[in-house]
């Protein structure tokens, strides 16, 4: 049965070439039920596949197909390893990617390129499950780059807007710094083991040279971060954003952006032999990432803005579980956080769809009674990723929570106030978008203005801030993000005045979907319950790719209830402060969006300025040195050889006599060279 | 003249004829001309070929002679063929008229 693993990146494969060929005459709705029904097929197969595995010694099967690049000694394979990693995650892939699919046939509906979609998705979890399945390094670079060529074609998929086109170039373009630190490290693997096998590269790293490793393990961690969205490399996720929905929750959500995470842990022994100062660095980006991810989250106004920020603080959450050595914990999270944060995602869409594309929270409010499905899977997806006891994401957060506290008091400190800020801004979100007053329609301009001079009283600095906020958005040097900057905190309501929208809930195709992810984002916990070895069913199936370098963390059982009841206590917290702050108004919430957090920490305007002013012109030096230097090396080779051979082809002058003369003379040479060197004794 | 002294006076002899046949290959235009030159510079090399043969006593110096005899028939049909065909095209060419293919 293990046998049919072929068929799981196979099918994908196969609806990506039928509909790259056959598309636009297969047509809406069927080019999508194609699409979905491939994955959907990948997925049953790799529950087979699953069965299986059982099976098979240490959970791990290996399966060479062919040689795909023979080299000399060197050669690189078309082959799978199949473990518990990669089995844990190609569940996962094929099982959301299948339900997103199914929810695109619905959010897709009417747009004029709707096979292209699905082309696109197809290839997106063909190339995700090569990147998790590929035995060798080449094979999951090869996935890699295949997922970032998707998520660039994904995120301009509406190239028809200028800011959508430019946040695809940027994500490309940020994510080639983490590709280049990929393939360092591939080179330094190969210089090293002499193979790129994951299976040589794992069991030799315990032998290796500090250095080496540390080498190794800092270029992938560079590649990593940039596949990842920590810092300083996150600046392109939240513009990802721009894609549509089905994408930000399929790609920048559950599977591509978790690829970095999956890398680390997939390369822990590499991590283990490194330096120690490794680990601490991934912990310490994990903990910056999480912090300072989660404090922009909090003042942003665009639904899935509020997302991609919570994505990237809760994979910076999974660094932090890698760096403290906790890899089941981070895959733990890696499940939990693709389901809830699917829910959440497919639920914004949701409601995307049903406010005639509106993404601004400030323009919604109530519409739990309209849209009571999606309303009822958000506020699941909600209270997982807020760490509310007994949903799947408290388990898991909790989880890495334990180990950063074994690694260093520090990291578990800031951990707790992420898992404050996450619960406060999703809160927030929740407030805003399903309950208090509706905001929009007949009644939402006279609900928005009464709001609007409610808050004008309360100081001048908030009025000043928020001017602030806009002039700094005026002179960003075109940057993708500027665009929503300029749309900035101050004149919502006359912005939109006029376009009354009534709000209607979205068709079964797409309820559908958000519910059953709604379903295991509340139960997935049940996977890796602390309370005992045996209800641990995650880390003990780890166990053969992690369980030598994973951290053990000894915690007696008072230790597990205080550190519960703690993280319980941030939670209920943080959706407390929220729930002060967006429903009772008692705090003026322009008080805490504050501009400063709503530009994110102005990084992003930061790399536009160092990029459009100092890193310019290193970067003109660096093409001048290319033009002069590079260019002129070889273009000094033509130049050379073609002045040569003018002046060589005049010996060739035509005439028979001078040929022989030049053959005797040559013969004559050749003749006193031998009798020079030759004695006739 | 005792016998050592003969061979070399053969062997003088077939320098001479070489040198004539290597001058006359590069001064005269004439391809025929020419190509009796280059005859006379192959029969020079036989005669050479005759008198080592007999000097060192050894047999293979006469039977290379033949070979190079029906070599250079050969290449005399090709030479031939040659000149009938410059002929042929422009009547009184010369081997320097040929210089189509200079650099």
């Amino acid at each position: 049965m293990v046998h049919l693993i072929w068929l799981v990146p196979a099918l994908p494969l196969v609806g990506f070439t039928l509909l790259w060929f056959f598309g636009k005459r297969i047509g809406e709705p069927l080019a999508g039920w194609l699409g979905t029904a491939v994955v959907a097929l990948s997925f049953l197969t790799t529950l087979v596949v699953f069965a299986g595995l059982w099976n098979e010694p240490d959970h791990t099967f290996q399966v060479n197909y062919f040689t795909w690049i023979p080299a000399g000694d060197f050669h690189v394979d078309i082959g799978f390893l199949l473990d518990p990693l990669s089995m844990a995650m190609i569940m996962f892939i094929t099982g959301i990617g299948a339900l997103i699919h199914l929810y695109s046939i619905g959010y897709m509906h009417g747009d004029s390129r709707f096979p292209r979609f699905f082309t696109y998705l197809n290839l997106f979890v063909f190339s995700m499950l090569m990147l998790v399945l590929g035995d060798n390094m080449v094979l999951t670079f090869l996935g890699w780059e295949g997922v970032g060529a998707c998520s660039y074609l994904l995120i301009s998929f509406w190239f028809e807007k200028e800011a959508n086109a430019s946040a695809g170039k940027k994500a490309f373009v940020t994510n080639r710094v983490g590709d280049w630190g990929f393939m360092v490290a591939m080179f330094m693997a190969f210089f090293t083991f002499g193979s790129l096998n994951w299976t040589t590269i794992t069991s030799q790293a315990p032998g290796l040279a500090q250095t080496t490793a540390t080498f190794i393990a800092v270029m992938l961690l560079i590649g990593a971060v940039g596949k990842s969205a920590q810092l300083p490399l996150f600046i392109w996720l939240p513009d990802a954003m721009a894609g549509p929905t089905p994408v930000s929750a399929l790609i920048h959500a559950a599977t591509m952006v978790t690829a970095g995470v999956y890398l680390l842990v997939r390369a822990n022994p590499v991590l283990a032999a490194s330096a120690d100062w490794v680990p601490w660095l991934i912990a310490i980006i994990g903990a910056a990432t999480l912090f300072i991810a989660a404090t922009i989250a909090v003042a942003q106004t665009d639904i899935k803005k509020v997302l991609a920020y919570s994505t990237v603080s809760q994979l910076g959450y999974m660094f932090l579980a890698v760096g403290s050595g906790g890899y089941s914990a981070a895959i733990f999270h890696m499940i939990t956080h693709a389901f809830f944060k699917a829910t959440l995602f497919l639920g914004s869409g949701s409601v995307i769809h049903g406010m005639h594309d509106e993404q601004d929270m400030r323009r919604m409010g109530a519409l739990r009674k309209v849209m009571p499905l999606t309303a009822f899977a958000f506020i699941i997806g909600w209270l997982a990723i807020a760490g509310v006891p007994p949903f799947s994401g408290f388990w898991s957060k909790d989880d890495i929570l334990s180990f950063a506290l074994h690694k260093s008091p520090i990291l578990y400190v800031v951990g707790l106030i992420g898992a404050l800020l996450t619960a406060f801004y999703m809160s927030r979100q929740v407030f805003m978008v399903f309950f208090g007053n509706a905001r929009w329609g007949e009644s939402g301009d006279a609900e928005l203005a009464a709001l609007e001079a409610h808050q004008t009283g309360a100081g001048d600095a908030a009025d000043t801030a928020a001017a602030g906020s806009h002039a700094a958005g005026a002179d960003d040097l075109g940057d993708a993000t500027a665009a929503d900057a300029d749309a900035g905190s101050v004149a919502v309501a006359t912005e939109h005045h006029g376009e009354h929208v009534t709000p209607h809930e979205s068709p079964w195709l797409m309820t559908l979907p958000i519910l059953v992810l709604a379903f295991f984002a509340a139960v997935a916990g049940v996977l890796n319950l602390p309370f005992s070895e045996s209800t641990e069913f995650l880390n003990r199936w780890l166990e053969p790719v992690v369980g030598a370098n994973q951290a053990v963390v000894d915690e007696s059982t008072l230790q597990l209830i205080v550190e519960l009841t703690i993280s319980t206590i941030f939670a209920l917290t943080g959706i407390a402060l929220a729930y002060a702050v967006y429903m009772k108004r008692k705090v003026d919430h322009r008080k805490i969006e504050l501009p400063f957090l709503y530009n994110g920490w102005y990084i992003d305007h930061g790399v536009t300025v160092f990029m459009g002013g100092p890193g310019r012109k290193l970067f003109d030096l660096v093409a001048l040195f290319d033009r002069v230097v590079i260019d002129g090396a070889v273009n000094g080779v033509g130049r050379l050889s073609r002045g040569g051979a003018a002046r060589l082809r005049t010996v060739q002058n035509g005439y028979v006599r001078w040929y022989a003369l030049m053959i005797g003379l040559g013969a004559v040479l050749i003749v006193a060279f031998i009798l020079t060197q030759v004695s006739f004794s | 003249m005792d016998a050592q002294n003969l061979d070399l006076a053969y062997l003088a002899l077939a320098a001479i004829l070489f040198a004539i046949g290597g001058v006359g290959l590069l001064i005269r235009r004439n391809p025929l001309v020419m190509i009796m030159c280059v005859e006379l510079m192959l029969n020079a090399v036989n005669l050479t070929f005759v008198t080592f043969g007999k000097m060192l006593n050894d047999i293979t110096g006469q039977v290379i002679v033949f070979f190079v005899l029906v070599v250079a028939a050969a290449e005399v049909v090709v030479g031939l063929g040659l000149v009938v065909a410059m002929s042929r095209r422009r009547p009184g060419a010369d081997a320097d008229d040929l210089r189509l293919l200079r650099g």
